[in-house]
């Protein structure tokens, strides 16, 4: 169950807890975390020999010595943040240090419709009342169960009906710590029936010499007819493990984009993205980007649940993987038996730049309704020799003709950005890395 | 110009050209035609630098230098250009940023100072009108969703911004109608010049309607069997190419 090297990191997390029951912060939420710590006792941390976690192994990633408790002495400051932004993005800049949320680093939002609050000051709200903990299976995810137990802060937001998010918010995870850090970040994001929002999420390290385990996760709720564009762009420094779990309920004619992005840097990342669609005339889209380098990890989970009919869902995911990269994605696609007339359409593609790297597609259809249409497929290959030799012929270097042929890979998927400065920003990213692919090799 | 000396090469053991030798100066039109399985394409790719073709034998100098040696990019870059019998489709590489990338490469490898964005959107222009070719298309990704005859006629826009000092022409005719072979002709005519030549490689005579040849090679079974003006297209027009067989230098010997 608890394998030996994690031991003392598995004894740290039960001390931990019994600490923090002599400090009961809310009744509801103290209950749904001790459920949550005997399933994780029951659970463990997960070894290969679980089913969704096969192909990536984390336990050498636990043997380190983590210290839960926040850095006191932190040198970041609002002027060392600007270089965080985004280019030329006008937005909501939310500001969470080590996992916890700042707010004097962060914009005072005006709009009114909206509310963006610590997670741990929220408790007593009904929203959060109504919504916390509803969406995440305890009894099947370890690290969902873990977070559960542990978090200590967090994001609340909620927009409420009708309301509309003027410019985007964006969330920036910052790490600054000399000694090696466990965190938990937990968030709840509710929309309002007919709102719009979008939402960013990048991550960064600061002042960071250690190694940051982060196991994250975010609930979201959305409304009827709600509209939410939500893009993840991680960038964390080496030395990082990255757990993301997102838990996505769509109520009717709502929309859903997500756009994942994942690039050089962290050891391990491993993005869990569960969408249920609860509702009819649900449209869910899911754009995923991964760019592996040497002995990186990156590991993409998603699950798209269709419960009720008359829905539609797209995924696409975009690998590029290079030297001893490890590349998973693992795409379930379940139609349940109510889901007729579904439309669900799922791609995984993975352009490999050395013989060397790995990468495990599972794309995954379970259908039990029988008047739908769905498809799923999966490719893994080398670049088109032939469309190198025609941009060498006309006088292209061959490394500018393979940057040009990973750019018009990706190319779908960055395509489908619909705010300019995120896609110059996401281009920029790519083009970053692949000059750091380039003096690698 | 360009100096082939007995040229042989191979593709996964079959022998295509079998000693071919050719001489082009500047200002020159050479037009080389031969049946199905002669060679023709073989020629072009072997140019061009497609390492799927094994030279056996043989050399080829491209003012003066040895041409074989060279990368294809290398080869583009001292002004050889191709246009592809059949060109390939690169969705998600535009058409502009790839001809920018493409010309910024030649500029620097010449020593010349790269282009201004707006001459070269003014180069685009009228490289864009010189061969009638549909500004809408320019935007588009790389030969992506073209017709047959929008791909051809890119080939000579390509042609056209590039500015090569040897180009050859690869089947160009083949899959145009009469409208954009006049259209691509036409193109190619403007281009001519004192400085620059041409190669055509076509099955037909009709393309050398338009474009006139100063020679026509005829190539059949590896190897240039008869050499002549551009009557010469005519003759061969005229007696189908069964006709080769009786002075092909190989049936001779057997």
């Amino acid at each position: 169950m608890i394998t030996e090297i994690n031991n003392s990191l598995y004894d740290q997390f039960i001390a931990d807890f019994e600490e923090r029951a002599a400090r009961i912060e809310n009744e509801s939420v103290y209950s749904l975390r001790k459920k949550a710590m005997e399933q994780f006792k029951l659970l463990g941390f997960p070894s290969t020999k679980v089913e969704d976690w096969k192909y990536t192994n984390v336990m050498p990633f636990l043997s380190a010595d983590f210290t839960f408790k926040q850095p006191v002495n932190t040198n970041t400051t609002e002027v060392g943040i600007q270089q965080f932004r985004i280019a030329a993005l006008e937005c909501y800049q939310i500001v969470l240090l080590n996992g916890e949320y700042q707010p004097q680093l962060s914009d005072e939002i005006v709009n009114k419709n909206i509310s963006v609050t610590s997670l741990k000051e929220s408790y007593q709200e009904e929203t959060f009342q109504k919504n916390f903990g509803q969406q995440l299976n305890l009894n099947k995810h370890h690290f969902g169960a873990l977070n559960t137990a542990f978090f200590k802060d967090g994001l609340f937001i909620t927009t409420k009906d009708n309301a509309v998010a003027e410019k985007p918010l964006h969330i920036i995870y910052l790490f600054d710590s000399d000694a090696n850090l466990f965190i938990q970040p937990r968030h709840l994001f509710v929309f309002g029936k007919n709102s719009n929002t979008t939402l960013i999420e990048t991550y960064v390290a600061a002042n960071v010499n250690s190694k940051v385990f982060i196991n994250s996760v975010s609930e979201i709720t959305m409304g009827e007819n709600a509209s939410l564009h939500h893009y993840n762009i991680q960038t964390p420094h080496d030395g990082t493990v990255l757990i993301n779990h997102t838990e996505v309920n769509q109520k009717d004619s709502s929309c859903y984009n997500n756009y994942c992005t994942s690039f050089p840097g962290a050891d391990l990342i491993r993005n869990n993205l569960n969408v249920a669609l609860e509702g009819e005339n649900i449209g869910s889209h899911l754009y995923g980007l991964y760019l592996v380098a040497d002995k990186q990890l990156i590991d993409n989970h998603t699950l798209v649940d269709h419960r009720k009919p008359h829905c539609q869902s797209n995924e696409l995911y975009k690998g590029v993987m290079k030297e001893n990269a490890l590349g998973v994605f693992n795409g379930k696609v379940l139609v349940r038996k109510d889901a007729q007339k579904t439309n669900a359409f799922q791609q995984n593609n993975n352009l490999m730049l050395s013989s060397s790297a790995v990468i495990e597609s599972k794309p995954q259809l379970e259908i039990f309704a029988d008047d739908v249409k769905c498809s799923h497929g999966s490719t893994v290959g080398r670049f088109n020799e032939d469309a190198l030799f025609y941009l060498r012929s006309r006088g292209i270097s061959e490394e500018q003709a393979i940057a040009l042929l990973i750019n018009a890979f990706v190319f779908d998927v960055t395509e489908k950005i619909p705010i300019p400065a995120i896609q110059l920003h996401i281009n920029k990213l790519i083009e970053q890395s692949l000059n750091e692919l380039e003096t690698v090799s | 110009m360009l100096s082939v000396r007995n040229l042989q090469v191979s593709i996964d053991d079959n022998e295509i050209l079998k000693g071919l030798s050719l001489e082009i100066k500047p200002g020159e039109v050479h037009a080389i035609m031969g049946p199905n399985g002669s060679g023709k394409s073989t020629l072009a790719s072997v140019l061009a630098g497609n390492e799927n073709y094994k030279v056996k034998e043989g050399k080829v100098f491209f003012e003066g230098k040895d041409l074989l040696d060279m990368a294809p990019e290398i080869r583009a870059r001292e002004g050889i250009f191709v246009a592809f019998q059949y060109p390939v489709e690169i969705p998600g590489v535009s058409n502009i940023n790839f001809l920018k990338t493409a010309l910024a490469e030649i500029k620097s490898y010449r020593n010349l100072p790269p282009l201004e964005a707006r001459d070269f959107l003014k180069l685009l222009k009228e490289k864009q009108k010189l061969v009638e070719f549909d500004a809408s298309l320019t935007n588009r990704s790389l030969n992506e969703g073209f017709s047959g005859g929008e791909k051809k006629r890119n080939e000579i826009f390509q042609l056209a911004m590039l500015d090569p000092k040897l180009a050859i022409l690869d089947e160009t005719d083949s899959g145009l109608d009469i409208d954009a072979l006049r259209i691509v002709a036409k193109g190619v005519n403007k281009l001519r010049s004192e400085k620059n030549a041409f190669i055509i490689i076509t099955h037909y005579q009709r393309l050398l309607e338009y474009i006139i040849p100063d020679f026509v090679h005829v190539l059949y079974n590896g190897q240039i069997v008869k050499s002549g003006g551009k009557e010469l297209a005519l003759e061969l027009e005229e007696k189908g190419y069964d006709w080769l067989k009786e002075i092909s230098p190989t049936d001779e010997l057997a």
